[in-house]
């Protein structure tokens, strides 16, 4: 069931960043891993693609501004 | 040659770039000229590191808010349902109110049942809840039995496909601690199931058994089919995405509902960002006013940014300021003062609202950067 909401139109794609990755986009931005926008672990997208606590997700948007855009967020508990 | 410029500039710019370009014929030589000209014009024109842009947000929406409708309550169109619009819903949609004043869903159908107006409306009617007092002429209380007696609407019952059997079936599942029973001239008897029935318990009995859900789906009290476009989208009163979802002919990849914290349990943080900039755009378009969509997109960020669905609100991300002292100048401020106070919380004074309080120089602007001089060594 959570994966059928993977295809809804307001969810956009999300990715699990490899660790080579999430250590590129923190030194990009200069920032540790506790200043990136969260989402929680309990999201029913993260459930579906099964990302661990601790894990940062790549999501492409699909922008009214930019055709495109990128956005990271790190997975908490709670 | 566009390829290379990709992730350097806006993408919406290169595809307009790309077909001026087509259409005017450009040679190659010309083309890497102007796309290098619109790059070094592009960074021109992004904003500066140290802009308020926070203030800028909240200015872009105040104005056009001062012209908004105040009237709680509007006729959406041709429509009979009633939509909560303009200003009331702005702030509705900001403060991340949890309970939205008029929920609605957009139930999209999949195909074939999206063109057939009659498909439409079967389905129209097996969303809609069904409760028992719309399958009852009256309901009358027996005083000497202490007892309710239902007078079934077989009309009503017919139109709705809802058997005998079925509606038996619900109630026993709806209504605990109750006997029911069919009488010989076809009305439904309803008893407390207790030892000592009091008036008292009957009446509740039937005020409770008017209520009851027989049928559809729980929440949705009206559903009205309308034409958008080549096909049809049901909009219902009251909302329950979870249900709704689940039935077989609806589109679950497009229905949604105009609640924030619904759309954020059921499909995520993400989907209620993007719920968040619909429903801002479509009140703002709809009073005719127009606010740069970079605006609403900050809010939503924002708004989201900590996982959850926050309000501009004290308890959301107001709220949630590192600085005690730009809290307290939100709202209540004595509760923070002293709650800090308790807490023997710091204030390192690193933005702009305890500064300006402080009258100190803020970190904004040219106030952002400290300035470091490399000093020639003395030969």
């Amino acid at each position: 069931m959570d994966e059928e909401r993977l295809k809804h139109r307001f969810v956009p794609k999300h990715e699990i960043l490899s660790e080579e990755e999430k250590k590129a986009v923190l030194e990009r931005y200069n920032i540790s891993l506790r200043q990136l926008p969260k989402i929680l672990a309990k999201d029913v997208v993260i459930k579906a693609i099964n990302a661990k606590v601790g894990d940062v997700i790549k999501i492409t948007r699909k922008s009214p501004t930019a055709k495109q855009s990128v956005y990271y967020r790190v997975v908490v508990d709670d | 040659m566009i390829e290379e410029f990709r992730g350097k500039i806006n993408g919406m710019l290169l595809d307009e770039f790309e077909k001026e370009a087509n259409a005017m014929k450009l040679t190659k030589a010309q083309r890497e000229k102007a796309l290098k000209l619109l790059e070094k014009r592009y960074k021109e024109y992004k904003i500066n590191p140290g802009e308020a842009i926070g203030v800028i947000t909240a200015e872009s929406f105040g104005e056009p808010g001062t012209q908004m409708t105040l009237n709680i309550f509007h006729f959406a169109g041709v429509s009979e349902l009633n939509v909560t619009l303009g200003l009331p819903r702005l702030i509705e949609i900001f403060d991340a109110r949890k309970e939205v004043s008029t929920p609605i869903m957009e139930v999209y159908l999949k195909k074939p049942y999206n063109t057939d107006i009659k498909a439409v409306k079967k389905v129209a009617a097996m969303i809609k809840e069904t409760k028992l007092r719309e399958l009852a002429h009256e309901f009358l209380i027996n005083i000497i039995k202490k007892q309710i007696e239902v007078v079934l609407n077989k009309g009503n019952m017919r139109n709705l496909g809802i058997t005998e059997k079925f509606l038996f079936d619900a109630l026993a599942v709806k209504l605990k601690k109750v006997k029911i029973r069919k009488a010989s001239n076809g009305n439904v008897v309803l008893k407390p199931d207790l030892e000592e029935v009091s008036l008292k318990d009957v009446y509740k009995l039937k005020e409770k058994a008017k209520e009851t859900f027989i049928k559809g789906i729980e929440g949705i009290s009206q559903v009205l089919p309308i034409k958008q476009g080549n096909e049809f989208v049901i909009l219902t009163t009251g909302s329950n995405l979870k249900d709704t979802l689940k039935l077989e002919q609806v589109d679950e990849t497009r229905t949604i509902s105009n609640s924030l914290f619904e759309i954020a349990s059921i499909l995520g943080i993400e989907a209620a960002r993007e719920a968040i900039v619909y429903e801002a755009k479509k009140v703002i378009t709809e009073q005719g006013l127009d606010v740069d969509t970079r605006h609403i997109l900050f809010i939503s960020d924002l708004m989201t940014a900590t996982g959850r669905v926050k309000g501009v609100t004290r308890s959301g991300i107001t709220g949630e300021k590192e600085s005690v002292l730009a809290r307290a100048t939100f709202e209540t401020p004595l509760k923070h003062i002293t709650g800090a106070a308790l807490a023997g919380e710091e204030d390192l004074l690193n933005s702009v609202v305890e500064n300006v309080l402080l009258n100190q120089p803020v970190p904004l602007g040219t106030g952002l950067p400290g300035l470091v001089a490399s000093m020639k060594k003395n030969e």
